[in-house]
């Protein structure tokens, strides 16, 4: 039987075809209806648009090669980290940021942990706080004002792709991003009516401007903080899986 | 340029060039109109790429019968392939030695003021240059002389081929200075954005065709197995590449892109795509320079036919389910998770099966291990292949992988594979075509034998260092103390890697070492080797022909 295959190209090449679809086939279409793939939870909203700029740095800078952002069902990491990640955590993520490697910890949590005159003073020397670390200094990041331009086509591409930002959100993507820097600032109140519970203020130290700094640790501010865990039930049936 | 030639109005030699000047034109539009300068500089790379391969158009089709298209094979393309692979292994390697160091010594070897110098921006270089660069061109280089010689015909299309080296290069310049101007899609394995995985569709494309075509016009009625494996890695890379890489670009004039999937969905989409690019360019690709270049070397033909047959489709029917063993204990549902873990346990033996066939076929010419070190490192690299598939699926056991995910048990693991089989089996195809292309005796044996044991002892202290630190790094993790606290704090755990990273950068620069010994004792083989005059002593051909009949 062999011998078609062998000695038909076309023959060959379907069959190649045909056995290397089935697996990803039958393992990464039921993701997309089956339900409880991704759990039920109150908080989860999509970045603001300071904190996808940071988010984009964090792509930018191949923070993701080092810092996982996903802690496993076990009980090591839930006490050193924080409750297990949920899939519901990352449903607005493109691309998803879980990571492959702990050279350094995971940050799927580490929003709140430390201050913000913490990451200021670790992202731009980090063996000014931690002597022992190995992490790059990214000194560039408080001294490279933000370049948010374009902060209106980054929030609709994430729309086109499904994120359920409102118009009214798009709208007003760069003021709402000039008033999560500045607390000041007049557009606050709209900000915070767009986004509830998120926080603003000035993040990277730099009044006179919004520097990649102030975008970068508003993004680590939040990181897992959304979702209300006081209300989520783990053994509910939607969300066993 | 003359489309017309004595064969005829040629197609290639008015569709490539085409596709080359838009290329040149979109180039050159992104560098004058988009407001993000990191894509503008990208524009300029691009164009200046399509500038050069016009030009390398005009220059070779001026005289009427170029060079490559005298002789019954398209072997010039095959040369070029060689020296960019020494070229990237090398440039790659030394990446990697960088970045080893940086986590060695961070205050001497990071820059703060070079903010493309940080790790974070490196690594995909180093991971991309080996297994894309170096890798990459390896595979183009061996498929494209062995479809050859194994069908009896020329690759299809004319300049296509070239169309494919060039191209293909262009896309590794692109994504390498765009990683570091800070572009990418944050995938690991597939970090290129949107223009730049565009351009390598249109080129894999091309591959496919050319690669193809050779079968189509085959002179013997049988596609041999090393052609099987090649046309498998060349179909399940164009399928992985283009569903992972779906995504909305922010604009035409923006280097940014945001992945069409997102979450948990992303995440196994990326692993299937991740672990099979493993499985079919790691894997299937290099499989294809064993089953070729071992039976021509040992001059004995491959131990088993059957054996062939049932590790080809095992192999990549059961691949292709691995992908989740990358995401076990996390947020990905749990059937997925065990189907994943299942399949990854079963992958052990399609792989052991393919190491057996590759081992057997040295039956009755044993001694040539002692004789030949060519040989020898192909023979090793099937050894660290069955190591590491061997590891591969204890690491996939979910209460194993518990430890071994996130620590260095990984790299470790990983490197075994790509040190030991990958690199391996690629030196000895490029000590076979060196002289096989240039015609020429191998310079010097004793310089294998050199690089043969010096990169051997890189590869111990490398994989030996991240085992020994790895499986430290998780114990760590997980240590309570007896008051049921964590007994270590995370920094604890980056203190105690300290002396394993600099064992594994001497591992690193031990081979880097053995590359540059046989870059030299190639290059030394290309200018003054001395001719070997007559055809080869024993075509393949018909030791393969005997053992299909």
């Amino acid at each position: 039987m062999h011998d078609w295959l062998e000695r038909n190209s076309i023959l060959l090449l379907i069959g190649i075809l045909v056995v290397v679809a089935i697996g990803g086939a039958v393992e990464i279409a039921p993701l997309f209806w089956v339900n409880g793939t991704v759990e039920h939870v109150n908080g989860m909203r999509p970045y603001t648009p300071l904190e996808l700029e940071g988010r984009n740095i964090y792509v930018r800078e191949g923070c993701y090669l080092c810092h996982s952002q996903q802690i496993r069902t076990l009980r090591d990491e839930v006490e050193r980290y924080g409750h297990y990640s949920l899939a519901a955590e990352s449903e607005y993520d493109h691309p998803f940021q879980w990571g492959s490697e702990r050279t350094g910890p995971d940050l799927a949590r580490v929003g709140g942990k430390y201050s913000d005159e913490w990451h200021r003073a670790h992202l731009t020397d980090p063996r000014s706080v931690v002597p022992e670390s190995i992490m790059p200094p990214y000194k560039m990041l408080g001294s490279t004002a933000l370049d948010y331009r374009n902060i209106q086509k980054l929030l609709q591409a994430n729309r086109r792709v499904g994120v359920p930002y409102s118009d009214d959100q798009i709208a007003h993507a760069k003021d709402d991003l000039e008033a999560q820097a500045n607390p000041d600032s007049d557009g606050l109140e709209a900000f915070q009516k767009r986004y509830p519970k998120a926080q603003a203020r000035n993040f990277g130290g730099d009044p006179s401007r919004v520097t990649e700094l102030d975008a970068v640790i508003a993004y680590l501010q939040m990181l897992g903080t959304l979702v209300d865990f006081k209300t989520y039930k783990a053994q509910a049936p939607e969300n066993r899986r | 340029m003359q489309t017309q030639t004595e064969a005829g109005w040629r197609l290639d030699l008015f569709l490539l060039p085409l596709i080359v000047f838009l290329g040149f034109c979109a180039g050159l539009s992104e560098a004058a109109l988009s407001p993000d300068p990191a894509m503008a500089i990208q524009g300029w790379t691009f164009a200046a790429c399509m500038a050069f391969i016009g030009c390398w158009y005009l220059w070779m089709y001026s005289s009427r019968q170029p060079a490559d298209e005298r002789g019954p094979y398209t072997d010039g393309v095959i040369k070029a392939g060689v020296v960019a692979a020494v070229f990237w292994g090398i440039a790659g390697m030394l990446v990697g030695l960088i970045i080893a160091l940086q986590l060695c010594f961070p205050h001497i070897f990071y820059v703060p003021d070079w903010a493309w110098s940080s790790f974070g921006r490196l690594r995909p270089l180093h991971t991309s240059a080996v297994i894309f660069a170096f890798g990459g061109n390896v595979l183009i280089a061996t498929s494209f002389y062995v479809v050859q010689r194994t069908c009896k015909a020329r690759l299809w299309g004319g300049s296509l081929p070239w169309f494919v080296f060039w191209g293909y290069n262009t896309f590794i310049i692109l994504a390498g200075t765009g990683y570091l101007l800070g572009i990418t899609q944050a995938r690991e394995y597939a970090e290129p954005e949107w223009y730049a995985d565009i351009w390598l569709t249109i080129v894999w494309v091309s591959y496919l065709l050319t690669f193809l075509g050779a079968i189509w016009k085959r002179k013997e009625p049988h596609i041999y197995v090393a052609n099987w494996f090649y046309l498998a890695f060349i179909v399940t890379i164009a399928i992985l590449h283009i569903v992972n890489n779906l995504a909305m670009p922010v604009s035409l004039l923006d280097s940014k892109s945001y992945s069409l999937f997102s979450g948990v969905q992303d995440a196994l989409i990326q692993w299937w795509y991740g672990h099979n690019a493993v499985g079919f360019f790691l894997t299937a690709g290099f499989l294809g320079i064993v089953y070729y270049f071992i039976p021509k070397r040992a001059e004995r033909p491959v131990y088993s036919y059957r054996l062939s047959i049932i590790h080809f489709w095992s192999l990549i029917f059961i691949y292709i389910w691995a992908g989740p063993h990358h995401l076990l204990y996390t947020a990905l549902p749990e059937w997925v998770q065990t189907l994943g873990m299942t399949f990854s346990i079963i992958l052990w033996m399609p792989s052991w099966g393919g190491m057996i066939n590759g081992l057997m076929t040295l039956s009755g010419a044993w001694d040539k291990l002692r004789t030949d070190p060519v040989l020898r490192m192909m023979i090793v690299s099937l050894a660290f292949y069955g190591m590491a598939t061997f590891e591969g699926p204890a690491m996939s056991i979910k209460t194993v992988n518990a430890l071994s995910h996130y620590t260095n048990w990984t790299i470790g693991h990983v490197h075994s594979g790509a040190l030991g089989w990958v690199g391996y089996v690629s030196f000895g195809a490029l000590y076979c075509l060196g002289p096989w292309l240039w015609k020429k005796k191998l310079y010097s044996n004793a310089l294998v034998e050199w690089h043969f044991w010096i990169s051997t002892l890189g590869i111990v202290l490398y994989i030996t260092s991240m085992w020994v630190a790895g499986i430290m790094q998780g114990l760590m993790w997980r240590a309570y103390n007896d008051f049921g606290f964590l007994e270590y704090s995370f920094v604890e755990v980056v203190q105690a890697m300290h002396p394993y990273y600099i064992i594994r950068a001497i591992g690193g620069a031990l081979y880097l070492a053995g590359a540059l010994i046989m870059a030299y004792n190639l290059w030394r083989t290309a200018r003054d080797g001395e001719p070997v005059p007559a055809a080869l002593p024993h075509p393949v051909s018909n030791i393969l022909a005997g053992e299909a009949a």
